[in-house]
């Protein structure tokens, strides 16, 4: 272990003394990764508990969404392009796997730019591009329209289903999440700027740091918190400067708002929270999937007992779930805590509490 | 949702950059940082540079932590 | 010799012998397979290791190896790992209608290749024809057959508390360089698969007199999978993360597409679990060889319920679990 990972580890420890039980959200799934990842639990006293909240674009995309996207992919004529993280997210008995295995045309892309490549290459057939993720990745979509329309690629189109953290965190904050300060997403940071993450000293009055990924860059987030917890000072610390500027990347941010615009979004787990999604701008309504295809609604209902709601706001332990390991478990997950291998319940199921 | 790793720019040709990252190289799109140069480190995701990466310093990260006091 | 492979190829008749005659013998010669009887007779020991794999891989040919040296390596390693000596090949092949006759020759080629370089024969086969849309250009099946020397020491394949285990080179190369060539993903200098017999670095070790307790070769799953399987139920393997050797190139690349190393394959990597008094020794036998020039020591076994963990650079834990389906690239 290096010297600046024992140097922190002992700082927080020496900043976390004599606090009371504290509760430290984390809202990306990169961070719930990257905590398992390092052992970061292992490094950490007692008295903090670590807990991820619903930054996990896997996890929060509502079955809805999702079966609109399987609907899709089961176009004959539509080739559907995904980041990996979402194929194998159940929906219902199918998921983008189960139909690709079935001959449906899904592609996993690592860029969007490949779903204009190969709409290019593929003139006659519908590409729809997936578009998943929160802040760090909708500039991309909105990049990748803007040069569909530069280009006049006609056969390309967008099912935008991108969230923004802001509205979510506020959210669940005020409806009584169990929780003491916030680990602030660096990359969300990098594009929006640190100062997106004011509001949560100023209007939540709980601190929050922004964080990088790497062990070190985690460990001195939290020794900031720590630090603003013990001085009962909440404020916002930027553990991440190398990377979040204060206003980010107005380059992105613009290319950002000139494409999309804010719409309510439904999260699973939470419900409809307003102003939360991104919505392609009606000038670019002929890249919007939603407006090319007549997609029929499926209804997905929330499960009977789902708990995910109280263990994505702190309030419960993945085992205290009644469904935890019986009918919800990694192979048949009921909610969206249990979908990704990140989600707090997975984790949990698989790697145990202290890991 | 952000996983994003650091690249040395060695080469721009247009929207796209070429990367260095220490084993590989690989291009990425410089859509979102239209100010980028050759020899700066950047912020990519997915394909695309997200930010231009301040300068490397590790004496910074322990003065963030001096920020905060500690009673 | 037309161009291009036909449905007439595979019906055994005219065409079928032209593909045999112009494609097959002349990369496989050897006593055995030129009487071109139904079965090749041959000599064997009383004691034999009989193993068989189907090769699927998309695309065909791929940096640093193709289908052809991935069927003829992937048997071979399977019976060194038994601790025979391997001895003879069986390929079947399907082509797809419509396959261009070149790419048959190259990946007959590399077939050829591989099995001059375990020293083995390939001494039956067969082929048939599927209608185009039907494979994907070419799927491979290979059987192999290896003997055991009289007085052969057999590795038990059961790992035993206090074991080290020793990896005979770098990992995740095959995996990513697949991933990447498939994917089109433009790493330059482009990732390297590591496919290659292995039989010379297992000989090298057993004939060092070094009592090997199991051997795998990492494919499906990496790592990951196989000291999943040898913990079982009943050992707890440590695995330490730093001393696990992998090449720049495959490293970036997992780095950049949040894919863990431990979980991807490898084709032309030994895993062995031996004593730990061993361990010296078998890492010099090892490091005697080109290929294997980066063994180390990356884990030990203790007793246990079968938990597999590894050890980061900080010092802490991670828990590797079994592997569940193909790694995909991931943003998140």
């Amino acid at each position: 272990m290096n010297a600046g990972v024992e140097a922190l580890r002992r700082e927080i420890a020496a900043r976390a003394d004599g606090l009371p039980d504290t509760v430290v959200m984390e809202v990306c799934g990169t961070h719930t990764h990257a905590m398992r990842r390092y052992g970061i639990r292992q490094l950490l006293p007692g008295n903090i508990r670590l807990v991820s909240g619903p930054g996990c674009p896997v996890c929060v995309t509502d079955g809805r969404d999702l079966a609109r996207a399987l609907w899709l992919a089961g176009q004959r004529n539509v080739t559907l392009c995904s980041f990996g993280d979402m194929l194998r997210v159940p929906c219902g008995k199918e998921s983008l796997l189960s139909l690709a295995a079935k001959g449906a045309r899904v592609r996993v892309v690592v860029s969007p730019l490949e779903a204009l490549q190969l709409a290019r290459a593929e003139p006659r057939r519908a590409i729809v591009y997936f578009g998943v993720g929160f802040e760090t990745t909708a500039p991309l979509t909105a990049a990748l329209v803007d040069q569909a329309g530069r280009q006049s690629i006609p056969n390309l189109s967008v099912l935008s289903v991108h969230k923004t953290m802001p509205e979510a965190v506020r959210t669940l904050m005020r409806s009584g999440a169990r929780v003491d300060a916030l680990l602030c997403p660096g990359h969300v940071a990098a594009v929006a700027g640190a100062e997106a993450f004011r509001f949560v000293p100023e209007e939540l009055r709980l601190p929050a740091a922004v964080s990088g990924f790497e062990a070190e860059e985690m460990l001195l987030a939290l020794a900031a918190l720590m630090g603003m917890l013990r001085a009962k000072k909440p404020g916002l610390v930027n553990a991440y400067p190398r990377a979040a500027a204060p206003y980010g990347n107005p380059a992105a941010l613009a290319l950002l708002e000139g494409v999309f615009e804010p719409r309510a979004a439904n999260w699973r787990g939470l419900g409809e929270i307003p102003a939360s999604g991104l919505a392609l701008r009606g000038e670019y309504a002929g890249f919007d999937a939603e407006k090319r295809f007549d997609i029929p609604l499926t209804d997905v209902p929330e499960p009977a007992g789902c708990r995910c709601a109280d263990v994505l706001r702190g309030l419960l332990e993945p085992p205290e779930c009644p469904l935890f390991g019986s009918a919800c478990a990694p192979q048949s997950p009921v909610g969206a805590c249990m979908v990704s291998s990140e989600g707090a319940c997975a984790a949990h199921y698989a790697y145990g509490r202290d890991l | 949702m952000c996983l994003a790793i650091p690249g040395r720019i060695v080469e721009i040709d247009g929207d796209e950059a070429v990367l260095d990252y220490g084993g590989a190289t690989r291009r990425a799109s410089l859509l979102l940082v239209p100010g980028a140069k050759v020899g700066d480190a950047a912020l990519v995701h997915a394909g695309f540079a997200i930010q231009i990466l301040g300068d490397e310093d590790a004496g910074k990260l322990m003065d963030i932590l001096a920020e905060v006091e500690t009673p | 010799m037309t161009d291009e492979i036909t449905l007439a190829h595979g019906s055994g008749g005219e065409a079928y012998r032209e593909l045999v005659e112009e494609i097959f013998l002349p990369a496989f010669k050897n006593e055995y397979i030129a009487p071109l009887t139904d079965s090749a007779v041959l000599p064997g020991g009383p004691r034999l290791a009989f193993t068989t794999d189907g090769y699927v891989v998309q695309p065909l040919f791929f940096p640093g190896g193709d289908i052809g040296r991935l069927a003829v390596s992937g048997t071979v390693n399977d019976l060194s790992v038994s601790g025979a000596l391997p001895r003879y090949i069986a390929v079947s092949m399907v082509l797809e209608a419509g396959l261009c006759a070149q790419t048959l020759r190259r990946a007959v080629t590399s077939m050829a290749g591989a099995a001059r370089e375990a020293g083995v024969l390939i001494v039956t086969g067969d082929t048939k024809v599927v209608p185009c849309g039907a494979c994907d250009g070419m799927h491979i099946s290979t059987s192999g057959i290896g003997v055991f020397p009289d007085g052969a020491y057999v590795p038990p394949q059961r790992v035993e508390i206090g074991d080290a285990v020793i990896t005979s080179g770098p990992v995740a190369s095959h995996g990513m360089a697949v991933m990447a060539a498939r994917g089109g993903m433009g790493f330059d200098p482009p990732i390297e698969s590591d496919a290659r017999p292995m039989a010379d670095a297992v000989r090298r070790v057993l004939d060092a007199g070094i009592r090997v307790h199991a051997m795998r070769d990492p494919t499906r799953g990496g790592v990951a999978a196989t000291l999943c399987e040898w913990a079982g139920r009943e050992r707890n393997i440590l695995l330490y993360e730093e001393a696990l050797p992998v090449k720049p190139g495959a490293a970036a690349a997992c780095r950049i597409l949040g894919i863990d190393p431990l979980y991807v394959a490898n084709e032309g990597v030994i895993l062995f679990s031996l004593a730990h008094k061993d361990a010296g020794a078998a890492l010099e036998a090892l490091r005697e060889l080109p290929a294997c020039r980066e063994a180390a020591v990356v884990g030990e076994v203790g007793a246990g319920e079968g938990i597999v963990l590894a050890r980061t650079r900080l010092n802490t834990l991670r828990r590797v679990l079994p592997p569940r389906g193909e790694q995909l690239p991931r943003i998140c």
